[in-house]
């Protein structure tokens, strides 16, 4: 089966050389749900900013989608990132961007046409029952309605993966579950590659998933 | 309201560019004229031994435009106290002779002298009068004139550039979060960018626009027009055309550069 990701032996530190993930390995095949668990501070998120780039590893190999990504050029890394979804817990949409416009920003990104676009976002709204708000501004959105926003931006160009960082982290029940249905049905019916770093795995879900939890800066499978 | 006032500070950065640039140019085109002036009332007067011929002179030197043989019959008019024709012509024949040169344009004092020192290489020509002292003081009065616009000019585009370059750093502060999660999407840097560059045009087109009104008013005000009438030139203040197609580049080109320079100088957040 094909590799998404392949991480070997790879250590990853901020700024102050603090270790956070030492000499660790983790690979992900393409298609799969994968489960990053681990206590606060354990370096969760810091291991998936690496998968999109945003932090450069110390040591080791790290290959996202078939490219290494310790001497990636920015131009490959924007190409790589045009192929991923990004769900952030604080959301990250564009405050000056109407809900609809913050949806179609990787399409506008991967040029898309206009009238593709509209019927993407119009169905992404649909999904994500956001119909009704479409023109409203993301700090008019309760944090469900904004994360959910996230949620259609992230799927709006079928991205060969997800990446989701604790995306319900502080959500309603209605707004959370939203969620999990949405990235259930990308991996089943898309056979995207979903990887969501959280604290719990919900019970309801029902797809077949991987399970790794970090502690002490080392990655391990759980089932 | 805050969106207006950021607008106005660069409009008015630029404007002063503009308008700093064509005041310029004004003065530019006031000094041409005004030697053009002058070159048609300065003149070399060379004295020589032997009638020369004109193609013997244009031969010296090519600033020369114009000769003109003065005659003597005035100061031989003035000696002339009852001598007889035979003596009076043979008088005109020992005097030396006199030549009036005109130029084709207003010399510097460089020019001059090297034009003296041509004429003089002619072994027939024992004086050049060039008026040099007059020359002088004028030429060194336009050239100090032209030297402090300039040097106005300079500075206000300097200190306005700097004042732009700082305005748009201000404007990407304000859009470093949407330009960081653009990224985050794989936006190359000119889409992230673009909002900067939209912002960027719009003002540079619209102190364009501004500075286009008002030199068309100042071009035409009559109280303008006679300040020029008066020390008698005549200068295209404002050329609607070539003079807006010149503040037109002149703005989109700095704000491009400097948004651009902004861009290119920005380092990444993760």
């Amino acid at each position: 089966m094909d590799k998404v990701i392949i991480a070997k032996e790879i250590s990853l530190a901020y700024s102050n050389n603090e270790t956070i993930i030492n000499k660790a390995s983790i690979s992900i095949n393409a298609g799969s749900f994968v489960f990053i668990t681990g206590a606060s501070g354990s370096g969760k998120s810091t291991l998936l900013k690496s998968f999109y780039g945003a932090l450069k590893i110390n040591q080791g190999t790290l290959i996202v989608g078939g490219v290494e990504l310790k001497k990636i050029s920015t131009k490959k890394l924007n190409f790589l990132r045009r192929h991923i979804g990004i769900v952030f817990q604080d959301y990250k949409l564009i405050k000056e961007w109407t809900i609809e416009k913050n949806i179609m920003l990787p399409l506008i990104i991967n040029g898309y046409e206009k009238g593709v676009t509209k019927i993407q976002v119009e169905t992404l709204l649909k999904h994500v029952r956001l119909k009704h708000q479409s023109g409203k501004y993301p700090p008019e959105l309760s944090g469900g309605e904004q994360q959910r926003v996230a949620m259609a931006r992230a799927l709006a160009h079928n991205p060969i993966m997800i990446l989701a960082d604790e995306p319900t982290g502080n959500l309603d029940d209605y707004s959370s579950q939203l969620i999990w249905n949405l990235l259930e049905g990308a991996n089943t019916q898309l056979n995207t590659t979903v990887i969501v770093v959280t604290h719990h795995i919900p019970e309801s879900l029902k797809v077949d998933y991987k399970h790794f939890h970090i502690e002490y800066g080392s990655i391990n499978e759980v089932n | 309201m805050k969106s207006i006032k950021n607008h106005l500070s660069l409009i008015v950065a630029l404007l002063s560019i503009l308008f700093s640039m064509q005041v310029f140019i004004i003065v530019d085109r006031s000094l041409e004229a005004y030697k053009e002036n002058l070159v048609t009332n300065y003149s070399v007067i060379i004295v020589s031994q032997k009638r020369l011929s004109k193609d013997d002179i244009f031969a010296v030197n090519t600033m020369i435009s114009d000769i003109k043989e003065l005659t003597p019959d005035s100061i031989i008019d003035r000696l002339n106290t009852g001598m007889e024709k035979k003596n009076i012509e043979f008088l005109k024949l020992t005097l030396p002779k006199f030549y009036k040169l005109s130029l084709k344009y207003y010399p510097s004092t460089k020019e001059i002298e090297k034009l003296t020192k041509d004429l003089l290489s002619n072994s027939s020509i024992k004086k050049v009068e060039n008026f040099s002292h007059t020359h002088d003081i004028t030429y060194k009065l336009l050239l100090l004139f032209k030297a402090v616009v300039s040097v106005f000019a300079i500075s206000i585009f300097i200190v306005t550039s700097l004042l732009i370059f700082k305005e748009l750093k201000i404007w990407q502060f304000k859009h470093t979060e949407r330009m960081s999660i653009m990224a985050l999407f794989g936006a190359p840097v000119w889409l992230r960018s673009a909002v900067l560059f939209r912002l960027s045009i719009v003002d540079a087109l619209i102190a364009s626009a501004i500075a286009f009104g008002l030199f068309e008013y100042i071009s035409t005000n009559t109280l303008i027009l006679e300040q020029f009438s008066n020390i008698g030139i005549s200068v295209v203040i404002f050329n609607p055309i070539d003079d807006f197609i010149l503040l037109l580049s002149v703005s989109l080109t700095l704000s491009i550069l400097l948004a651009s320079l902004i861009v290119l100088g920005h380092k990444e957040e993760v």
